[in-house]
């Protein structure tokens, strides 16, 4: 045998016998909630997830100083998904036995986990993603929480910010506004509602698709700003195609502020890549950024004070960050109702109550010292959202600068429009 | 001193022509399939079946395919992701929308799996190497926009069915044994076909193509026939695969599974587990499959050892650095793949303990 042979099978060996090891347990000592979190700190989407996990565990950190949640203290623990599904299946299988609720950060290990998860009787809470019909909780989706704002109302607000900028409602009509997508079922998602308010509002509705993964979007720009000639732009982009609309807009001449982004395209690093070119570019948000919040200094001081932060301390206040800490609050606030009502240990449809009677109103945001960073929440069983409210922000430069209050969506259009998509749904499910 | 062929008498055609000749061989896989079948719901948990052991054994299927079509056929095909979705909606459209029973829907997705293969198979009739694995490329994209973006299919905005509860005659299969099962049964079934395909005159013509395609067509083989059998074999385990996947695993039909990255690593099973050999693509679903986690398990272990020195991004890039050498490694001290080294071994302990 070759020399190389060898080696590769005492590899084989090695690796046959580190198969024998069983998976590490996890146990919690005393009063602990632990929180298993499905984090991508590598692949495509890094920047995102790092944010996200590294603003959670932070507040995390920071409510443990302070004593924990009703004196129990939390502990987490991270399992690696790179945004791939099957490891983000295999890492909720792997922490089930230790999950009050699972947060997959990504649209489609969410929906990968739905019938496992309502199965296991474990919530999965979708903050601001899909799926958006999934908002209507009840008995078609009891135990999805697409929370605090899904897609749709994000569309419906981003509508009625442009009916706030043009000077009111009937303004709209005649306006051209056009949807540059990726050409994905995340993409397309939005197209429905988008056509259903331009008949109620009359404007001018086309949608432009950008092939995946979007990194070639000079003919759709020519389009949008010559022939169709766009009054706005909703960029509606993933990863790195978030960045290529601000240059190819630069190029072909069309203003940036009437750009307006999704939440998974307005931060820092989807913009800095573009220099000059993306100053004015507008983005919608469901949080404050920044780190002009008395929580956010708290952190700051408490928790990179005593040098146990997650992240840079650069990073803190950056969108990314900011929205792991409003996962951070909502889930933490949750485990207060829960502990409230029913005690210490918590299982999985004890959490599931206290996500469908989430009561987060400005004055306890106030008390945390999350005053204006988040918008308050209100759940109930047949409402798993809890709000749709949605604000601005536009780049100027060197940071994101927020330009509107909260802007609530358009109900009535959004829920028929969740409704509808639920009972086909329920349909095909219960056949 | 093992696997010697000496003292083996074949006194009948049936013997001589059997799978495993060779007795320890022979017991060797039916202990295997013992330990699937008995062994591993009971001492394996609800998370090693339903997270580890079912998309091995469906990810082994669907290298299978590709094996037959690269491996055995030499067309070098970067699409096979593809037709696993187009087995993945057929059968649950077929299962849900039609009412179709399980077993026919996953084979009538696998059957359309086939045809959609061997339409795509046209261009490998006049093109080899380099440019078939781009026209097949092309099928890879063509076939997710269509998916889509056609409603019929796709289902709507978001692209995804939802798979209803699995029935097979009245019985519910909703724990992850019974899911096992039923993975299991096909996937033996088919490998077990397969491993007859590869030694029948169609699998002999393969690999006459492979080598040398103009000499094989002198010979008197038909390359329009055999191609395209090619072709239409592989996307039907790809297709059924997908079907088991949508079935058992994703309980969904989303076509944002079955991307280009999922072609990649296909290909990547069938290179690193060895193409042209059964058991090639089990060992490279296993090494692609489940190596990563035991990877993951292991840095995890050492993180805890050095507490706090090591952080969470750090251990998650390492493995895959760590998997990325392995993957150099043994392609460096066995390029034609982990099934080679199998078969180097077997031979080393044919001859043990003499050298030669």
């Amino acid at each position: 045998m070759k020399r190389g042979e060898n080696w590769s099978l005492a590899l084989l060996l090695l690796l046959a016998v580190v198969l024998c090891i069983g998976v590490p347990t996890l146990e919690a000592q005393g009063k602990e909630q632990v929180f298993p979190m499905l984090c991508y700190r590598t692949g495509p989407y890094a920047p995102g997830g790092s944010g996200n996990c590294g603003g959670w565990e932070d507040y995390m950190a920071f409510l443990n100083t302070k004593g924990g949640v009703e004196g129990v203290t939390l502990r987490w623990e991270e399992c690696e998904t790179a945004y791939d599904t099957a490891r983000g299946i295999e890492c909720y299988e792997r922490y089930k036995p230790h999950m009050i609720v699972v947060n997959p950060l990504s649209t489609g290990i969410t929906y990968a986990l739905i019938e496992r998860a309502t199965r296991d009787k474990i919530p999965v809470v979708s903050l601001g993603y899909g799926r958006a019909d999934a908002s209507i909780g009840g008995d078609i989706f009891p135990y999805v929480f697409p929370l605090v704002t899904n897609y749709w109302s994000q569309t419906a607000a981003k509508i009625r910010f442009i009916a706030q900028k043009e000077g009111g409602e009937d303004k709209l009509k005649g306006k051209k506004i056009a949807l540059l997508y990726l050409d994905v079922p995340y993409g397309r998602e939005t197209i429905p509602i988008l056509e259903r308010l331009a008949e109620r509002f009359g404007f001018e509705f086309r949608g432009f698709a950008v092939p995946p993964p979007g990194l070639e979007q000079g003919a759709q720009w020519v389009d949008i700003a010559r022939r169709f000639r766009a009054d706005y732009v909703i960029n509606r982009n993933w990863g790195v195609s978030c960045t290529v609309p601000l240059r190819e807009a630069a190029r072909v001449g069309f203003p940036r502020e009437k750009i307006i982004g999704v939440w998974w395209c307005g931060s820092e690093e989807d913009v800095r890549p573009a220099g000059d070119a993306a100053t004015g570019y507008v983005a919608s948000n469901f949080h404050g950024v920044g780190t002009d919040f008395p929580l956010i200094k708290e952190i700051l001081d408490k928790v990179y004070g005593a040098g146990k932060g997650n992240l840079e301390k650069e990073r803190v206040g950056t969108v990314y960050y900011n929205r792991g800490v409003v996962h951070g609050i909502v889930h933490t606030e949750a485990l207060r109702t829960a502990i409230q009502k029913f005690g210490f240990p918590i299982t999985g449809e004890q959490f599931k109550w206290a996500l469908e009677n989430l009561d987060l109103t400005e004055a306890r945001l106030q008390e945390i010292g999350a005053g204006g960073f988040m918008p308050p929440i209100k759940t109930a069983p047949d409402n798993h959202e809890g709000g749709g409210w949605v604000r601005f922000q536009q780049w100027d430069g060197n940071k994101w600068v927020s330009i509107s209050d909260w802007v609530p969506p358009y109900k009535e259009i959004v829920w028929e429009e969740i409704n509808k998509s639920a009972e086909a749904y329920a349909k095909e499910k219960k056949k | 001193m093992f696997y010697r062929e000496t003292g083996v008498f074949r006194e009948s055609y049936a013997a001589d022509m059997a799978l495993f000749p060779i007795p320890l061989d022979r017991w060797g896989v039916l202990v295997l399939l013992l330990f699937a079948i008995l062994g591993v719901p009971y001492l394996t948990s609800q998370y090693w079946m339903g997270s580890l052991i079912i998309p091995f054994l469906i990810f082994a299927l669907s290298a299978q395919g590709l094996n037959f079509l690269t491996g055995y056929a030499g067309q070098l095909s970067l699409g096979h992701a593809a037709f696993m979705g187009v087995g993945a909606y057929g059968a649950v459209i077929l299962y849900a929308r039609y009412g179709v029973p399980l077993l026919p829907s996953l084979l009538g997705g696998g059957l359309i799996a086939a045809a959609v293969g061997t339409l795509f198979g046209l261009p490998a009739l006049r093109i080899k190497g380099f440019y078939l694995a781009v026209s097949t490329l092309a099928a890879q994209f063509i076939i997710e926009w269509v998916i889509t973006h056609v409603k019929w299919i796709g289902g709507g905005v978001f692209a995804t069915i939802d798979t209803p509860p699995l029935r097979i005659s009245g019985w519910l299969l909703d724990t992850p044994v019974e899911k096992y099962y039923l993975t299991l049964t096909i996937v033996v079934g088919l490998m077990i076909f397969a491993k007859n395909v590869v030694r029948s005159r169609v699998g002999r013509a393969w690999m006459a193509i492979r080598d040398r395609d103009i000499a094989a067509e002198i010979m008197g083989i038909s390359l329009f026939r055999y191609k395209l059998l090619a072709f239409a074999v592989g996307s039907f385990y790809a297709g059924v695969a997908g079907g088991l996947m949508s079935f058992t695993y994703y309980a969904a039909a989303n076509i944002e599974e079955f991307n280009l990255l999922l072609s990649f690593r296909l290909l990547g099973m069938i290179i690193i587990g060895g193409m042209g050999s059964v058991l090639g693509s089990f060992l490279g679903a296993g090494f692609i499959v489940v190596l990563p986690i035991f990877i993951n398990q292991v840095l995890a272990a050492f993180g805890k050892l050095a507490g706090r020195l090591v952080t969470t991004d750090l251990l998650a890039n390492t493995e895959f650095m760590v998997f990325g050498a392995l993957i150099v490694f043994f392609l460096i001290a066995e390029p034609l793949g982990l099934a080679r080294l199998w078969q180097t071994l077997k031979n080393y302990l044919r001859l043990w303990p003499f050298p030669y």
